[in-house]
């Protein structure tokens, strides 16, 4: 016997961290204009030790204003989207769950559209139209994917797959009836987008309810180990199942509309992530979802640097990469699952 | 098998209670359900009064075939619902009242196999036995470790600790899952047709294990199953139920009477006593007769 010990988990993390480190590193030096590893290190020094404005002003410019915080904004989605598939596939004892296919990261697209249009200068009515849109979506995937009180797995995944193609059919009617046919703002909604800032508010925001979300949900991961093994087996070894279920269902949300409200709809990370994680370091939810936090932050920064890169001068949106490794996997998972 | 009983039972030791052979360990009394679509409707179906007590070391059957009320009544006793009317206690506590944790500490379940949606290992998975046991993220610390062990030991199953779940037999499967419920280091250790997928020999072997663990860890057990001949040879008590009524409680010997048993399973058999005392059952063919 082999138990996951506090000591493994640590040291997971650790590594896992050296390498979102790593990745930072690399996404900042890449790009249209290349900047050399020894100068990004001399100059993060620098700016650790307070003597930021030493730096030359363009340069900081491209690195610290443009890189960075984009960089910032794919580590925040990239954990938000995998913990939040993660916990998906427990609450609904799926391992093909992902917020993109069960069509809430969509719902949670149309609730942030839809604050836009009600109280377009309110900046908290974005996040908080994503939450309800992913609640709400959430909700009714569940109870379409029921049948005479079973949980079906391949109707569920149909009823998410469907709310997913009706959601993404009203965003393109109102962004081409009201914002006049805003193709980038389409694209940004149901492909997913790193490009467009956010305010240094809303990152607070962001920051705050990831490490809240993530926190309340990796207070429950020895619960939802039990709970992979069926509800009734779990309460029969002491889990509080209902409570479970809620906390892990809102805030499952949160980081859905999170990451939505912030970059879009972006695929399949969700899936990839976890079941990548799986294979490496066991199922064990303890360390699923940091490991699966680390690893949908590295994916998603390397991901936009490659989108950054690949065709320059043109960027492709994130979402396409993630998209294009995903489906695949997507696939693969469902013809095994078959057998 | 002649595994030592390493097995500690921490909550109740002999000290406690120097007459507990006498003590009742579960009281069910004039314990009714119902089930109903809403509020208002008719019930769907109900269970009707029903009342016995066991002490530990004893094994009950809970006797009937499908849709007799089976399921409901273990259900009423694992305290998951709670009764209508009367009350089910173990150790004087109605088992529907005990928070979950508390009731995983002295109820453990053994249902028929679940199926992973990841593949676990049979050692990890007797562990999840130690969860109603642990704080907060649960890391299994050193004494757990050795409950398992012990736990898989206590059905024979070391061999297995390091096999995953899937690949296991029927019979391998129900060893483990019953290691985890050792591991719960319960009172009382309910199963729900622990028999169903498994062969005749394996089925003998589950329910002789049963017998020794529970006359050397001190459990009650109570087994839900429609298989008569297992009944008739390994239980204690008989808990006889027909359409979600209870028609007899007692010793095999006392509750199978040809008539009865004939009318209750619908089929033709021979009720003969056995050497120990306990009844024999066999089916007989219907040749000749009408089938109506």
């Amino acid at each position: 016997m082999r138990p996951l010990t506090l000591r493994r988990l640590l040291w997971t993390c650790g590594g896992l961290s050296a390498l979102l480190l790593a990745s930072v590193v690399l996404a900042l030096k890449l790009g249209a204009v290349p900047i050399s590893v020894t100068d990004l290190v001399l100059d993060l020094g620098r700016i650790a030790l307070g003597r930021a404005n030493e730096l030359p002003s363009e340069y900081r410019m491209i690195v610290f204003d443009l890189r960075l915080p984009r960089i910032l904004l794919g580590i925040l989605v990239g954990a938000a989207l995998s913990v939040a598939g993660a916990s998906f596939q427990a609450l609904l004892r799926n391992p093909l769950a992902d917020p993109y296919v069960l069509g809430v990261s969509s719902g949670a697209a149309l609730g942030s559209i839809l604050a836009l249009i009600v109280a377009p200068g309110l900046a908290l009515m974005t996040p908080i139209g994503a939450f309800i849109g992913a609640m709400a979506t959430i909700a009714g995937v569940y109870f379409l994917g029921r049948r005479e009180g079973q949980l079906d797995s391949t109707t569920l995944l149909l009823g998410g797959i469907i709310c997913a193609s009706f959601f993404s059919a009203i965003i393109m009617f109102l962004m081409t009836t009201l914002a006049g046919r805003d193709l980038r703002g389409m694209v940004f909604w149901l492909m997913g987008d790193l490009s467009t800032p956010i305010s240094a508010g809303m990152q607070w925001v962001f920051t705050v309810g990831l490490i809240a979300a993530t926190g309340a949900i990796y207070s429950t991961s020895a619960d939802l180990n039990l709970l992979l093994t069926g509800e009734r087996e779990a309460t029969h070894l002491g889990v509080d199942v209902t409570r479970v279920k809620l906390v892990v269902y809102v805030s499952a949300s949160l980081l859905t509309a999170l990451a939505v409200s912030a970059s879009g709809a972006i695929g399949y990370v969700g899936l990839l992530i976890p079941h990548a994680v799986r294979l490496i370091f066991g199922s064990d939810y303890r360390l699923l979802i940091p490991a699966s936090a680390l690893c949908g932050a590295i994916a998603i920064v390397l991901a936009d640097t490659l989108a950054r890169t690949i065709v320059p001068p043109t960027e492709l949106p994130v979402g396409a990469m993630t998209a294009m490794a995903g489906a695949p996997v997507f696939i693969y998972l469902l013809r095994r699952g078959l057998r | 098998m002649s595994t030592p009983n390493t097995f500690a039972q921490s909550s109740h030791g002999t000290g406690e209670k120097p007459n507990s052979e006498q003590t009742v360990r579960l009281n069910v009394e004039q314990a009714s359900y119902a089930y109903s679509a809403s509020a208002q409707s008719v019930p769907t179906f109900t269970l009707g009064m029903t009342s016995f007590q066991t002490r530990e070391r004893e094994i009950v059957a809970i006797l009937g075939p499908n849709a007799s009320g089976k399921s409901t009544l273990l259900r009423l006793i694992a305290g998951t619902i709670a009764p209508l009317s009367g009350r089910v206690e173990l150790d004087g506590e109605e088992t529907s009242r005990l928070d979950v944790r508390t009731r995983a500490q002295r109820i453990a379940m053994v249902h028929q196999e679940s199926p992973a949606v990841y593949p676990a290992l049979a050692g990890d998975f007797v562990l999840q036995g130690r969860y109603p046991y642990g704080r907060a993220l649960r890391f299994a610390n050193r004494e757990d470790i050795e409950i398992a062990r012990n736990a898989l030991a206590q059905v024979g199953g070391e061999h297995l600790a390091k096999r995953t779940i899937g690949e296991l037999s029927g019979g391998e499967k129900q060893r483990v899952i019953l290691a985890r419920a050792l591991a719960q280091q319960p009172r009382l250790i309910l199963l729900d047709e622990p028999t169903l997928h498994l062969d005749i020999g394996a089925q003998v072997e589950l329910l002789e294990r049963l017998r020794q663990l529970a006359q050397e860890n001190r459990y009650t057990v109570v087994v839900v199953t429609h298989e008569l001949g297992l009944a008739a040879e390994f239980a204690d008590q008989v808990v006889l139920l027909q359409h979600g009524r209870c028609l007899r409680v007692g010793s095999p010997a006392a509750v199978y009477q040809k008539e009865l048993l004939e009318q209750v399973f619908d089929a033709p058999l021979d009720v003969e006593l056995g050497p120990a005392g306990r009844p024999r059952v066999n089916l007989r063919a219907r040749r000749g007769e009408d089938i109506s």
